[in-house]
């Protein structure tokens, strides 16, 4: 009886803590969108008040008035679907390479992409930018979408190796008998086996760029070529004190990403486990 | 039946590299190429305006004697990491020891829990903008209404760093709470039970079960932690722009600002080398301690 009423109470203390945990995590995205339908009126009144008395879609249409949200949204998908193609197909090569082939040096070639993830890109942003400015592509989507075509990011090539080490080497030693080349065995084999890994390199790539702010910073100099996340900067820094448009803004910014993780969560989820798991 | 035995082994090498290629060519352009490049020009007073002259270790004796910011950066930079990763890291034990009980719900909760690291930084700026306005922010509100004395949040020098280590566990306990989660699942139900019989309580399972079971998962997260938190920018250039008074000039803010508005290319290049040594001797000095706390599976411990 005494254990019970221990267990309940524990129970309680679990849930309670759980739940204002949660609050602490929603609550700001709650007044995102609460704030991002309401009335400049509504939005400044002492006490707080939940929900708007009105709700006013118009902050909407006036923050795709005020800035080009549509040309943002293009030029980010331009930069997207490079990206996660470019991630999808050199990580896994470079990874179905460094994981499952015998031939000199490779362990060095694994520590040095080790090195690489835990390098913060900040520090060869020199040289690459005058790299790209001496090519005369500074200022296109160029310096966003080829790099990853070179290995698709040392994080995801580490991720990926972990998973095809887990394929028993009898696969491709029988498909090898069989007569079948190296390319198809990754192509026809592999490939089909690393499917829930190569969705979530797919999700992080897409959600990388959806989030990255630094490079197309540095690379895009005209309104013409901004991102959604460079847009929204300046945005902010025009809009600041018309809380309801900037919040609209936000909202416009957030939305793709929330459904595409919705979408995509169990896979996500896998990914980020076996990130920290096989670390 | 050798010769054919050493020609398949060729022939793997080959295609190891050939497959491995794409990675290969990435380091060597990327990361290594650019990484010695950085090092010559840190060697120069390159400004974009002249051609560049050899000037030695200058730019990195005037970083360490002249700077106006280096050193208030640094430090405001290793309070911010600090005080980041361990909020970080006792927050999402927290959450997912909890969320490892048999709760209902839990598929609920924990999308919760991830939902603020889907939100893109840049948006997540401006929303934190809006909740830190010491006018007319929530925050202050809820202040209000308990009782308690109203914050400058950002505003103020004194708890501009604080305040975004706040935003910062917000948005970045997501994946560490789903990594601490997994390993807390792969902990043995056995061993647990043998300290209840033992008549252990829950801190003495938490002590001497758990704790050495997900210390590589906690090994890992404050090491991708510290170096993630190293390299904050988004957060102080769009909420603080480094403000007030410095209070958040991070590091890569400050080699930003060198690089792209004061056009000192040399001066942002030895920048670049200076953090590229912090991090290299972080991540040293937290593998070289890792063996005394981190237990491995099937090591003698």
């Amino acid at each position: 009886m005494k254990l019970t009423a221990a267990r309940t109470t524990g129970n309680v203390v679990v849930y309670l803590v759980l739940t204002i945990g949660a609050a602490f995590c929603f609550l700001p995205v709650f007044w995102l969108a609460r704030s991002s339908v309401m009335t400049l009126g509504d939005i400044f009144k002492y006490p707080p008040i939940l929900w708007p008395v009105r709700i006013r879609w118009e902050n909407f249409a006036e923050a795709m008035q005020a800035s080009p949200f549509l040309l943002y949204f293009r030029n980010t998908m331009i930069v997207e679907v490079p990206n996660v193609l470019g991630s999808l197909l050199t990580a896994s090569m470079s990874a179905y390479g460094l994981g499952r082939f015998r031939f000199p040096l490779r362990n060095a070639w694994f520590a040095l992409v080790l090195g690489a993830i835990i390098l913060p890109p900040a520090v060869v942003l020199i040289p690459q930018f005058l790299l790209w400015s001496r090519l005369h592509l500074v200022n296109t989507f160029f310096p966003l979408t080829i790099p990853v075509w070179f290995g698709g990011g040392a994080f995801n090539v580490f991720l990926l190796r972990q998973f095809f080490l887990t394929i028993p080497k009898d696969f491709d030693n029988a498909a090898r008998i069989d007569g079948a080349s190296y390319w198809r065995v990754y192509w026809q084999i592999m490939i089909p086996f690393i499917q829930p890994a190569l969705l979530a390199v797919g999700l992080f790539q897409f959600l990388f760029n959806w989030n990255d702010f630094f490079n197309p910073l540095i690379y895009l100099s005209s309104k013409e070529t901004y991102t959604l996340a460079i847009g929204l900067r300046f945005f902010i820094g025009s809009y600041a004190t018309f809380w309801n448009n900037l919040m609209a803004a936000s909202v416009i910014v957030v939305v793709p990403p929330v459904i595409v993780f919705l979408i995509g969560q169990r896979y996500f989820v896998e990914g980020v486990t076996l990130s920290g798991i096989k670390g | 039946m050798k010769r054919r035995h050493l020609r398949a082994e060729a022939l793997e090498a080959v295609s190891g590299y050939l497959f491995a290629s794409p990675v290969i060519l990435g380091l060597l352009i990327w990361v290594i190429g650019p990484m010695i490049g950085v090092l010559l020009i840190s060697l120069t007073d390159w400004n974009v305006l002249a051609a560049p002259n050899w000037v030695g270790i200058r730019n990195y004796v005037r970083l360490f004697t002249a700077d106006l910011y280096f050193w208030n950066t640094l430090k405001v930079t290793v309070y911010y990491v600090l005080l980041n990763v361990v909020c970080t890291t006792l927050y999402s034990l927290i959450v997912a020891m909890l969320l490892n009980q048999n709760i209902r719900g839990r598929g609920i909760y924990r999308s919760l829990f991830y939902l603020p690291t889907i939100v893109p930084v840049v948006a997540s700026s401006a929303l934190w903008l809006w909740l830190f306005n010491p006018e007319f922010g929530v925050l202050n509100m809820i202040l209000q209404a308990a009782g308690l004395p109203r914050s400058l949040w950002i505003a103020s020098q004194g708890t501009v760093v604080p305040s975004i280590v706040i935003m910062s566990v917000w948005s970045g306990a997501g994946n560490t709470i789903v990594i601490f989660l997994a390993a807390l699942q792969g902990v043995p139900r056995e061993l647990l039970e043998a300290v209840e019989i033992d008549g252990g309580n829950w801190w003495h399972r938490f002590r001497a079960i758990t704790l050495p079971m997900i210390s590589p998962v906690t090994f890992f997260n404050v090491v991708t932690g510290l170096i993630a938190s190293f390299t904050i920018f988004t957060q102080s250039y769009v909420m603080t722009n480094g403000g007030p008074n410095n209070a958040s000039l991070f590091y890569v803010l400050l080699l930003y600002r060198e690089g792209f508005q004061r056009n000192n290319i040399g001066g942002a290049a030895a920048l670049s080398w200076v953090l590229i040594i912090i991090v290299s001797i972080l991540s040293l000095l937290i593998f070289s301690t890792s063996r005394r706390w981190v237990y491995y599976e099937g090591e003698q411990g």
